[in-house]
């Protein structure tokens, strides 16, 4: 087909992170049931994994406090994975408590990131993480590792490639079933992604690798292109492009969900997931966050009236 | 295509600002008339008001002889003509049809090859059209092949509603690569579904050395309310600089000059370069 003829993937599979990293960045902190009610209608796009909640302390990520209460009270489609976020051994008993059935931890590729985000070195976070990947081993709980600024850091800048792919392969051998690049600021581009992808490829499997881009500087469905040129079959986005960037104000996060699959299925690529029913629900938390959109395909598609 | 009309003096400084940040092509105006474009009634004060410095080229577009001799007389060194292909966009714009609409052009390239004046092609709807949908390949390619062999230099492949993606730029390019030369090719790439980015790297993946931008991401869609339009040069030159692709272009000027005209326009950029830096 079209897209094998290109050397292109197939299939992608498209992880959701607007309930969770993107609600988290969102300066407004939304209500429980309005959680529910977006993760309810995400579960009804074809969308194969929505990240749900997090098990963070409420004390340093009160926009997740909410956890077991949307833990409990989403719908669990079949076929759909609703992975949350768990810090450490305590965040995962409680999440495996509250009902998640997958989990997933947060490394970072830069030092001074992982102590001004989670108040320790990468050695010591790894650490933490062993023990919770030894007892998702023993429940048989899917652990999925992800490495933050994968392509730069805001404290260090450039980050090298090499301690990308050291980050990624302690996160695999430690049992992660898949391991997410973050370019967390997004100032990665085709080129920094293309050197950084080399890099992990060396030491991990290819269909164990995702991207998680952020649209900060625009380059985000340009790298995510390249990223599956290179054979990355795993792509993270969020609907709306739900999710601020911490680190500068009033720039964009996330890559909208809605503008990744427009793409992909220019591309002749299979997601699985209906382009329309996702602007649908990112209509819905817009309305409810009292915010424009940051996905351009839901600008043009709703303000012709038509859709392509 | 700005809502407001933009003061005279504005638009000479934005050009004058812009020929500093090292690009070499700066469109300047369009000499259609004023009755159409009433935007750019000004094109002769514009024309005659900018530095124009060594090196840099000055475009104006031109619809017909008359517009190509009152912006020769103006001073201009280089003309633009829009071609389309599609049937239905040539008749909603300029009310004839693409055979006719290439007529009319063969006047003025006639009288720019008389007086030496390099021209360069558009063709619009070249991934899409707002009016008939799809557009194929081999019309894209029919109409470029014309237009380069009436003398254009140049021919710049508009994705005019922005709706393509990587998957139609590379067929499309395929297709018209196969009547003109790859070094005559240039993409002048819409962001309405933010796909701009993606289509001018594969664009460039294929051979092409030329990519149309406009600072700021000036310029909206005519054909979708609200929704953006032309991709913004700062986020273009940001990409190229991560690829290690030389353009000549200063990026910081270039943000300094979008900064200008958006607070000029008193509107927000559609650069995202320029607002995640605006912290720096």
């Amino acid at each position: 087909q079209e897209s094998q003829a290109s050397g292109l993937p197939e299939y992608i599979k498209i992880v959701e992170v607007g309930p969770r990293d993107g609600l988290q960045n969102e300066k407004v902190i939304v209500p429980t049931d309005i959680k529910i009610e977006l993760i309810n209608r995400l579960s009804r796009t074809g969308l194969p994994a929505i990240e749900a909640t997090s098990f963070v302390s409420s004390k340093w990520v009160p926009q997740m406090a909410d956890h077991k209460e949307v833990m409990r009270g989403i719908e669990r489609h079949p076929g759909v994975q609703y992975p949350v976020l768990t810090p450490n051994l305590q965040g995962f008993h409680s999440a495996i408590a509250a009902g998640a059935t997958e989990v997933s931890v947060f490394g970072a590729a830069s030092e001074s990131f992982s102590k001004m985000n989670i108040n320790c070195s990468i050695e010591e976070s790894m650490e933490k993480f062993e023990e919770i990947a030894k007892s998702a081993r023993n429940m048989n709980i899917p652990v999925r590792g992800y490495v933050s600024c994968a392509l730069g850091c805001p404290y260090e800048g450039n980050i090298t490639p090499a301690k990308v792919a050291e980050v990624s392969k302690r996160l695999y051998s430690m049992g992660c079933y898949e391991i997410s690049l973050g370019d967390t600021i997004g100032v990665g581009t085709p080129g920094s992604m293309k050197r950084m992808l080399e890099a992990v490829m060396k030491e991990i499997p290819l269909s164990a690798l995702a991207v998680h881009c952020h649209d900060t500087y625009g380059q985000a469905l340009a790298n995510i292109l390249t990223a599956i040129q290179m054979g990355v079959t795993v792509v993270d986005s969020s609907v709306a492009g739900l999710g601020g960037c911490p680190y500068a104000k009033g720039a964009t996060g996330n890559v909208a969900t809605e503008d990744v699959i427009y793409m992909l299925n220019g591309l002749g690529i299979n997601t699985g997931v209906n382009l329309y029913t996702v602007m649908e629900a990112g209509d819905f938390i817009c309305t409810a966050l009292n915010k424009k959109t940051n996905s351009k395909v839901a600008q043009a598609s709703f303000n012709t009236g038509a859709l392509n | 295509s700005s809502q407001n009309i933009v003061p005279t003096p504005v638009k000479i400084s934005l050009i004058n600002m812009l020929s500093e940040t090292g690009l070499q092509v700066i469109e300047a105006t369009s000499f259609v008339s004023p009755k159409w474009v009433p935007q750019m009634a000004d094109h002769t004060e514009v024309m005659q008001g900018i530095n124009k410095l060594p090196g840099i080229s000055y475009p104006v577009l031109t619809p017909n002889l008359k517009g190509f001799q009152t912006a020769v007389a103006a001073g201009a060194k280089e003309v633009s003509i829009f071609g389309a292909a599609s049937e239905l966009f040539t008749r909603k714009n300029i009310n004839c049809s693409i055979e006719e609409s290439l007529q009319r052009f063969d006047e003025v390239m006639a009288a720019a090859r008389a007086a030496s004046v390099p021209v360069r092609g558009y063709v619009s709807c070249v991934l899409g059209c707002p009016y008939e949908g799809k557009i194929s390949p081999a019309k894209v390619a029919e109409v470029s092949k014309k237009m380069y062999s009436m003398g254009c230099y140049e021919i710049s492949l508009g994705d005019t509603i922005g709706i393509g993606t990587p998957g139609s730029m590379k067929e499309m390019l395929a297709a018209v690569m196969k009547e003109v030369p790859v070094g005559a090719l240039a993409v002048h790439c819409h962001d309405t579904y933010g796909q701009a980015l993606a289509n001018i790297l594969v664009a460039l993946q294929m051979g092409v050395s030329v990519v149309d931008a406009s600072v700021a991401g000036l310029g909206g869609c005519p054909y979708a309310q609200g929704a953006s339009g032309n991709v913004a040069t700062e986020d273009l030159v940001y990409m190229l600089n991560g690829l290690g692709i030389h353009t000549g272009v200063d990026l910081q000027k270039l943000m300094d000059t979008g900064t200008f005209i958006c607070n000029a326009l008193n509107r927000r950029t559609n650069s995202k370069v320029s607002q995640a830096s605006c912290r720096l």
